[in-house]
């Protein structure tokens, strides 16, 4: 053991060494750290957001999904009814419908029966005639000729 | 390879340095023999252990420079995030340790747990590797070579007298000349006991450097004197020398640890005032 100029030599590569390092080599290696916890901080902090948005979404849509469910039943009660109506409305008119069409059927049945009479009615007297004729032809008689006519005019 | 005559020649030979300075007759150059070591003065310098320093220190500082330089704050590869976990124990001990505020006490203790470190780490490489490789290279058998920096008290002194100044610099700075002599005269027995107070004080502030220096030096070459012990017992050595390695990097590590964590404590009373 034994001091001697090597102390010298060692003490100024220290100093080489220790400025180098503070120059070159810590500054970065720091400076990349810190950068590293701040960015980890901001994604911890961004993922805390997220939850929060994502908890508020989900309760916004329960919320939105309960109207929603409210708002449906609402139609389809409404619906039903309608549709109750739309049915009362089409039996009451079919009804009316058809006792409109029997109406007009009796109406034409009657106005068909009135002209047929009107029809025979006027044939009657031809018919009369010819009769007579066939009658004068053989042998008139005038009270048997008159018992066929009033039957003949009592069928019409 | 060269031959021992016996182990304690092998265990001198592995002490020496590769010394260079003026020999008896005047001439310059590397010393051959222990005796020609010795005689030189306090002009001589150990090329080996500033060799083996430099190189660990460039191996290291290349390293974290090269990590620093494509340093990303994305996701680190594997290099990055060795560096930054050691950056981090770094940062983290001076912060909890120094209260002032001072931009060269991180890179400061990184320098110093890096390169004793990377210095105590050769102490695991098997005692005549290095040896071996020197002596090839010089091209003489008996050329020394010694492979652990911090075996070396000139290496350990010459971290402690950089802290050492820092010191002395930073309560100059921070206290001023008269707040720096003042701690010596005024503490701890206040104005009353300046002499009691002198002759407790220099000595104390004084043994800091001398116990940093001596504590790395004394712990690893004891520890590297072991090694050379085991080395010379022939088979029984290769177990042995394995238990002593595995325990080896519990002392390497902590005592770099301690060399930077007393580092910052003393700059730390360096920065702040003292208690009365």
């Amino acid at each position: 053991m034994q001091l001697n100029a090597t102390i010298i030599g060692q003490t100024i590569a220290f100093a080489v060494f220790v400025w180098f390092c503070m120059k070159y080599v810590w500054p970065p290696i720091t400076a990349a750290l810190l950068e590293r916890q701040k960015k980890i901080a901001e994604g911890l902090e961004a993922a805390d957001r997220a939850q929060r948005d994502l908890s508020l979404a989900q309760n916004k849509v329960a919320d939105e999904l309960r109207e929603a469910k409210q708002q449906s039943a609402e139609i389809i009660e409404l619906a039903n009814k309608r549709a109750n109506q739309i049915v009362d409305e089409a039996k009451e008119k079919a009804r009316e419908e058809g006792l409109r069409l029997i109406a007009g059927a009796k109406a034409e049945i009657d106005m068909e029966i009135q002209r047929a009479k009107e029809v025979l009615r006027s044939q009657v007297a031809a018919i009369a005639i010819a009769g007579a004729e066939k009658i004068l032809e053989s042998s008139i008689d005038q009270a048997a000729n008159e018992e066929l006519i009033k039957k003949l005019a009592a069928e019409l | 390879m060269p031959e021992y005559g016996n182990a304690t020649e092998y265990i001198a030979h592995h002490l020496g340095f590769m010394k260079y300075g003026q020999k008896a007759d005047g001439s310059w150059g590397i010393a051959h023999s222990a005796a020609e070591a010795d005689a030189m003065g306090f002009w001589s310098i150990h090329v080996d252990s500033m060799i083996m320093s430099l190189l660990v220190g460039v191996i290291f500082m290349g390293l974290f420079h090269l990590v620093s330089r494509r340093i990303t704050s994305g996701v680190p590869g594997g290099l990055q995030n060795a560096v930054e976990m050691i950056v981090e124990m770094v940062q983290s001990s001076v912060k909890s340790t120094f209260y002032g505020r001072n931009d060269l006490i991180g890179p400061l203790a990184l320098t110093i747990f890096c390169w004793i470190f990377m210095m105590n780490l050769m102490d695991l490489v098997p005692v005549d590797w290095i040896p071996l490789l020197a002596q090839i290279i010089a091209q003489d058998n008996h050329a020394y070579f010694k492979a652990v920096p911090t075996t070396d008290v000139n290496i350990t002194a010459g971290f402690a007298l950089g802290v050492f100044i820092l010191t002395i610099y930073y309560s100059v700075k921070v206290k001023g000349l008269g707040g720096f002599l003042g701690e010596f005269a005024f503490h701890p027995f206040g104005k009353w006991a300046l002499p009691l107070n002198i002759i407790m004080e220099v000595p104390s502030f004084l043994a800091k450097p001398v116990s940093l220096a001596l504590r790395l030096y004394g712990n690893m070459f004891a520890g590297e004197m072991i090694f050379m012990v085991i080395a010379v017992i022939g088979y029984a050595q290769l177990p042995l020398h394995f238990a002593w390695a595995v325990f080896h990097i519990l002392i390497i590590t902590l005592q770099a640890y301690l060399f930077m964590m007393l580092t910052i404590v003393y700059l730390n009373q360096a920065h702040i005032e003292p208690h009365h």
